[in-house]
């Protein structure tokens, strides 16, 4: 209650009877809002941030685009064509603007638009991201669930080793085995994720199999330990001492009277993990040569490609924050306190 | 007829955090008849939850029966599987724990919580099972009985909650119900009407219950028999009348003798009647959240508050919880800057926030909080947590400090070696001493206790309350005393003051408390405090219990009376509308009230 009505003006709690639904809908509509605005805001911020942070970055543009036996008055002429003379506040508002609608810019290395190229490798991260979370996501729940269910068993203990190890082992290392198992020795898949078209379902299987596995490794043993630390969490408070005393079974306990408390922070796991999936899988993108966004920006921090390092970066900010946004908005629903004040 | 539940020589052990077995309970053996309301009376420590919780074969992590038999209802508990012990519990034994908000699950609404054990046990379909529970929050006087089950916890006050819990238990009308404490987080006035209809549906339905308790005198109106147990064993049992009356074992005399604390205050020598107040708090007006335009905060605690404290002399506050008392000595401290008003020590204003005032100003009042554990930091020693306002207030080093210490730790009777120990080393008792010599460093010329016994077991507390009245005398320093309970204030203090949601209602001397006229919420409050005597709950009269269900506190509109809504006097119209008078009484009290001295005698008298 006290986490709230700092910012409302509260009536008395024991007016609340009377009053209808109206007023808890409005301050739950209120909340949702501020929530949202919050996250708008720190995208604000956070295009601040970008921009200062790339602008700080040494070295000059047009210097590195024309190379050594360039003119200055050439490089006098590219950097005004690049607005690069202007003050940085101006270039700012003109990136800011140009962002908002839609337009961020050309591309400094071959002067293609940062918005076509960032398309052209949208959709395979997205793919990616999607495939990795749709089959992590449910077998992390799972098996966080399960092994807080049966804390100690024989599955917890296996669970516990098996992620601890997954965590341990660097990503390039399973991907550089998955790659020499299953594609060099025993030639299940290629080594290489990326094709035109796909046409069939055995094809899409055979392309993403390794790339997937790999993702979801970490991906899996992150999300379920976090779960499985929320549910045990809540197994201890005393209503479930109470649903124990009252005849409830194991089952019972967890899906009932554990879980709908646990919506908050498994969400905020889940939204975690998942945000990694955009811009955190260049190892996966470089080994099995797909490409996805991550790339994309690698490429264009070697050759100095502001534009499009700033749209990258603003890509894979907006997406977390997205992420996290939900989980916090899934939080506040699911908790009956701030639905019904 | 067979007993429905027999103990035989149980033994329980818990591991302690270095991993060692210690025995929790120790060879303990009773019977429950059926029908009969039997009572596990001890303190904290005394094994009784756990031992309550073993009839329903359940103990808490850490914890592990190692030996001995329980029989219920002709059933070895101990040799049942899990799934037959599911069955049992919910169904034949029902439990009531201690802390109903803690113990309704947040995230599902209360009706699905309280017929949740008919539905896992099938003793009757869904729709019966919710008729049932409305039948039982009629019963238990719950307000709104067909909607009430529609609201979530967080909705519900604590009263209505453990009411709730109750409900929940006599769904499925268990064989055995087992009541763990189910009032002592309640407020007297609540605790009260909670007890009565607790009673009434024990006695119509002949529950056989057992009765956990560290309260004598609630246990006097609910049990039959009396198991007094002490550190995992058993005391004493007998009959709840020869308990109170002839008592056999020595703590259970110390028990009965602590729950009616004597009087320790040292009235004022007369001299100092008349010397001028050491702290006068003056229309102060405090609270929490963001001030409006004329600097009043959005949730006023402290409304045109006004007392004064005489030097070497004690003021009680007593209250229920949320009134306001530990946010008046927030702001007698500075730790919470009134908004309005002002606080005087020795006659000269005092800045309102601490951060501005001087270190003589700081070191002069002085604080002692209720949780003795966590007022202490656990990482340094006693004699470096003594040292440090030996230092910053009178600026003691190397030797000077050690002595200084030895003698303070000498003060609250404890011995110089406790300087090397740590906070979790020492027992609550212990560490409250410590808390209290910390405040004594600083030679001040009032300490503010903040509820310094309600956290300690009755004999410990009582022991605190002797120090107390002690050092005032050999000190001469001032307390401000506050406390939800009337026992202990009446015990230590010369004038008491009882606040309600934030306005004094009732102040005078000690004494003036036991004549008549009576404000009519001191009236309400002493009336609720259990007397030790069976009995005593049957024969509180109805009238002022219909009120006090009303429920909780409200802050009044401006000067109105915030008592209003449960005042079984009020005068509708006015009583809410108008700025309440302050009234001076014969006796020698003030009351802030809107009737006569006249009307209250009158109306009191009926």
């Amino acid at each position: 209650m006290t986490v709230v009505t700092a910012s409302s003006e509260g009536p008395p709690r024991a007016s609340e009877r009377g009053t209808g639904t109206a007023d808890m809908k409005t301050a739950l509509v209120g909340l949702l809002a501020s929530r949202i605005a919050i996250a708008f805001l720190t995208l604000g911020f956070v295009s601040v941030a970008v921009f200062v942070g790339t602008e700080i970055l040494p070295g000059d543009v047009a210097a590195a685009v024309l190379g050594q036996n360039a003119t200055p008055e050439a490089v006098a002429g590219l950097r005004h064509a690049l607005h690069l003379d202007q003050p940085a506040y101006m270039r700012y508002f003109l990136w800011l603007v140009g962002l908002l609608s839609g337009d961020p810019g050309r591309s400094l290395v071959n002067n293609l638009p940062v918005a076509g190229l960032i398309a052209s490798r949208l959709p395979n991260s997205l793919m990616l991201a999607g495939v990795t979370a749709a089959v992590s996501v449910p077998i992390a729940l799972t098996l966080g669930i399960a092994s807080a269910i049966w804390r100690g068993s024989l599955l917890d203990r296996v669970a516990n080793l098996l992620t601890m190890s997954v965590v341990a082992v660097p990503e390039f290392l399973v991907a550089t085995l998955c790659v020499i198992i299953f594609a060099v020795h025993l030639r299940w898949f290629p080594a290489l994720s990326y094709a035109d078209r796909i046409v069939s379902f055995a094809q899409f299987f055979r392309l993403f199999a390794l790339p997937v596995f790999t993702l979801s490794c970490v991906m899996i043993a992150q999300m379920m330990r976090l779960t499985r630390a929320a549910v045990v969490d809540t197994l201890r408070s005393p209503y479930i001492e109470m649903a124990v005393l009252k005849g409830a079974r194991p089952m019972r306990i967890v899906l009932t009277h554990a879980l709908p408390n646990t919506i908050g922070p498994i969400a905020n796991a889940v939204a975690l993990s998942l945000s990694y999936l955009l811009g955190g899988t260049i190892i996966v993108e470089i080994i099995f040569n797909y490409p996805g966004l991550a790339r994309l920006l690698v490429d264009a921090v070697s050759t100095r490609d502001m534009p499009l390092v700033q749209a990258c970066v603003m890509m894979f900010c907006s997406a977390y924050l997205f992420l996290v946004m939900l989980a916090d908005i899934a939080g506040i629903l699911s908790n009956p306190r701030l639905r019904y004040r | 007829m067979a007993p429905l539940v027999k103990v035989e020589n149980l033994h329980v052990t818990a591991r302690d955090d270095c991993g060692r077995n210690l025995a929790i309970v120790k060879d303990v053996s009773f019977t429950v008849e059926p029908g009969e309301v039997v009572a596990l009376i001890g303190e904290s420590g005394s094994g009784k939850t756990t031992i309550a919780l073993s009839l329903m074969g359940y103990t808490r992590a850490g914890s592990r029966i190692v030996g001995g038999n329980i029989t219920f209802d002709g059933r070895e508990v101990l040799a049942m599987s899990q799934r037959e012990l599911a069955s049992l519990r919910g169904r034949d034994i029902a439990y009531v724990p201690q802390s109903a908000a803690a113990s309704f699950n947040p995230a599902r609404p209360l009706l699905k919580q309280v017929i949740e054990s008919s539905q896992i046990h099938r003793v009757m379909p869904l729709a019966a099972a919710e008729a049932k529970a409305v039948a039982l929050f009629r019963e238990l006087v719950l307000p709104n009985p067909e909607k009430v089950g529609e609201r979530y916890p967080h909705q519900v006050s604590g009263g209505q909650l453990q009411r709730l819990l109750a409900a929940m238990a006599l769904v499925t009308e268990p064989k055995l119900v087992i009541f763990d404490e189910p009032t002592t987080a309640l407020d007297v006035t609540t605790q009260i009407e909670v007890l009565r209809v607790f009673k009434k549906a024990i006695k119509e339905r002949g529950t056989t219950a057992v009765y956990v308790s560290h309260d004598l005198a609630v246990v006097a109106q609910m049990a039959d028999r009396i198991i007094v147990l002490r550190e995992g064993s058993i005391r004493e049992v007998d009959a709840t009348g020869l308990i109170l009356s002839s008592p056999k074992n020595d703590y259970t005399k110390s028990l009965l003798a602590a729950a009616e604390p004597q009087v320790r205050a040292a009235a004022p020598a007369t001299t100092q009647q008349t010397a001028p107040p050491v702290l006068e708090v003056r229309s102060v007006i405090a609270g929490y959240g963001t001030a409006d335009r004329d600097g009043i905060p959005a949730v006023p605690v402290l409304r045109d508050f006004s007392l004064a404290i005489k030097p070497g002399s004690t003021l009680g506050v007593i209250g229920e919880s949320g009134c306001g008392k530990s946010t008046l000595a927030r702001v007698i401290a500075g730790l919470l800057p009134a908004a309005r008003g002002e606080v005087k020590l020795h006659g000269m204003p005092l800045p309102r926030s601490a951060a501005e005032r001087t270190r003589e100003q700081l070191r002069r009042i002085q604080i002692v909080f209720q949780m003795a554990d966590t007022a202490l930091n656990p990482a340094r020693p006693i004699g470096r947590i003594l040292g440090r306002p030996l230092e910053f207030y009178h600026g003691f080093f190397g030797d000077k400090r050690r002595r200084r210490v030895a003698e303070l730790l000498d003060m609250v009777r404890l011995p110089a070696t406790m300087a090397e120990r740590y906070p979790s080393e020492i027992s609550g008792g212990q560490k409250q001493r410590v808390n209290l010599a910390r405040a004594l460093a600083a030679e001040p010329s009032l300490i503010l206790c903040d509820e310094v016994t309600s956290a300690l077991d009755t004999v410990v507390g009582a022991a605190i309350l002797d120090l107390l009245a002690e050092l005032q005398r050999e000190l001469g320093v001032a307390y401000l005393f506050i406390s939800h309970d009337l026992s202990t204030v009446k015990a230590v203090c010369d004038e008491v003051m009882i606040l309600y949601a934030g306005q004094m209602m009732e102040h005078g001397s000690r004494g003036a408390l036991h004549q008549r006229p009576l404000h009519p919420y001191s009236d309400l409050l002493i009336s609720s405090v259990p007397e030790l005597r069976q009995g005593w709950l049957d024969g509180i009269s109805d009238k002022c219990l219909k009120e006090a269900a009303v429920g909780a506190a409200r802050s009044g509109r401006g000067e109105a009376c915030s008592f209003f809504e449960r005042c079984p006097v009020r005068i509708p119209g006015r009583c809410d509308v108008e700025p309440t008078p302050l009234r001076h009484l014969s006796k020698g009290a003030d009351i802030r009230c809107q009737r006569t001295e006249e009307e209250l005698v009158e109306l009191t008298a009926q």
